[in-house]
């Protein structure tokens, strides 16, 4: 089971990233191992729309089995869904706490975005 | 000829130089006037003209449909794509019409055939006539965040040997970009605050970029300080509109009435405009 936590920085104690599409990485932290990767995402940064969906079909590619962030938009979700890949929310805490609470039980999971998307 | 009236910031008076010199030109001019009324996410200059509307159509643009029988998840589609509209996924291929940008370009790369073009409602196309003036206005659907294919769509009815007026959507952004496009002069409306030189120069500088000839118009020209006259002659843009800013007129505009069938007397304001811009458009011809 590898969970996909979109961070600021690159380590367990880094901040976990509110925005989805737009998060700097994608911490993937596989459950059975104990061990993690990062993926980059920062050609995210600038594209001027769609970046939801793409970080979406990253974390599809790299066969993470769910997803810990702080905001999902409606075609992140979707995409997600397609890709049969669970979206537990979560702010203001570092990859290794919720890693904790996420082991607890103790994170909600999406059952829609919790955001609208933005246009320019 | 055809002549759009644009401004970077929103209710300078684009629509009420737009229906004014509509209605001027057909007498003055003695022509086909088309006005188009561009800014199809909120139209009114049919407020201010009441044509008797004869024809309307609906506006659609192609969207991918993807067959998944046939779909082998190679993934050139969405490498594609550069505005994310179509996503494909290990075993399912997702399509966000609100992204697609109608190119057909996936279904131009598809190995086998598996997308095919199906049609989405933009909004609706109205044409009404109110003496020798046609207006054309896009209404946008409910919803529908992409103005500019029904712009396109809007200009596409007009034919370019009528006297063209383009009543553009405010700001700088695709949509005035699709509407300015093709046209030979553009009119700057703005008004002397500091908002409305704040916006002047976004708007030069798109106008400058495509390389279009233009001047500004100043709608409440008696207010404010001298900074946006300043700012003019400065860039040397030349002013060749100037409508005071009068009570009167002001409640004219807001009961629908057209400020120069109430006030002929400033029609001395509208008159050099053709001549001067058939000058800057097709100096030989004269």
């Amino acid at each position: 089971m590898t969970i996909a936590i979109s961070t600021t920085g690159e380590d367990l104690d880094s901040l976990i990233d509110e925005r989805f599409g737009r998060t700097r990485h994608f911490l993937l932290y596989d459950l059975e191992e104990n061990t993690y990767h990062l993926i980059d995402n920062q050609q995210n940064l600038t594209s001027p729309q769609g970046a939801g969906i793409q970080a979406a079909q990253n974390i599809i590619k790299a066969e993470a089995n769910a997803v810990i962030t702080g905001n999902v938009g409606p075609k992140a979700f979707r995409t997600l869904n397609a890709g049969k890949i669970k979206i537990y929310l979560a702010t203001g805490v570092t990859v290794r706490e919720a890693l904790e609470q996420y082991q607890k039980g103790l994170l909600a999971q999406a059952q829609d975005n919790n955001v609208e998307g933005h246009w320019l | 000829m055809q002549i759009a009236i644009a401004s970077g910031k929103g209710g300078t008076g684009k629509t009420t130089i737009a229906t004014n010199l509509a209605y001027f030109w057909q007498k003055q001019v003695k022509k086909k006037v088309v006005l188009l009324d561009c800014d199809v996410e909120e139209p009114n200059c049919h407020l201010f003209l009441n044509p008797t509307w004869h024809s309307s159509l609906k506006a659609t643009a192609k969207i991918p449909s993807v067959n998944l029988e046939q779909c082998t998840y190679c993934g050139k589609c969405s490498d594609l794509c550069q505005f994310g509209a179509i996503s494909c996924l290990k075993d399912n291929v997702l399509v966000f019409p609100e992204l697609c940008h109608s190119c057909g370009g996936c279904t131009l790369v598809c190995p086998t055939e598996a997308i095919t073009e199906t049609e989405k409602e933009l909004g609706e196309i109205n044409i009404g006539e109110q003496n020798n003036l046609q207006l054309i206005h896009g209404h946008l659907k409910i919803g529908e965040p992409m103005s500019p294919p029904l712009i396109k769509k809007v200009k596409e009815q007009a034919t370019q040997e009528d006297l063209i007026i383009l009543d553009c959507p405010p700001g700088t952004s695709c949509p005035v970009i699709q509407a300015l496009k093709g046209s030979d002069f553009v009119l700057l409306i703005t008004e002397p605050t500091p908002f409305g030189l704040h916006d002047l120069k976004l708007a030069v500088e798109v106008v400058r970029d495509l390389k279009i000839p233009f001047a500004v118009g100043i709608n409440r020209s008696t207010l404010g300080n001298s900074a946006l006259k300043d700012y003019c002659a400065q860039e040397r843009i030349p002013i060749i509109l100037e409508i005071p800013h009068e009570r009167a007129i002001a409640t004219a505009y807001s009961a629908g009435e057209l400020l120069l069938k109430k006030f002929p007397q400033y029609e001395k304001n509208f008159a050099p405009l053709f001549p001067y811009i058939q000058e800057v458009v097709s100096p030989c011809k004269n």
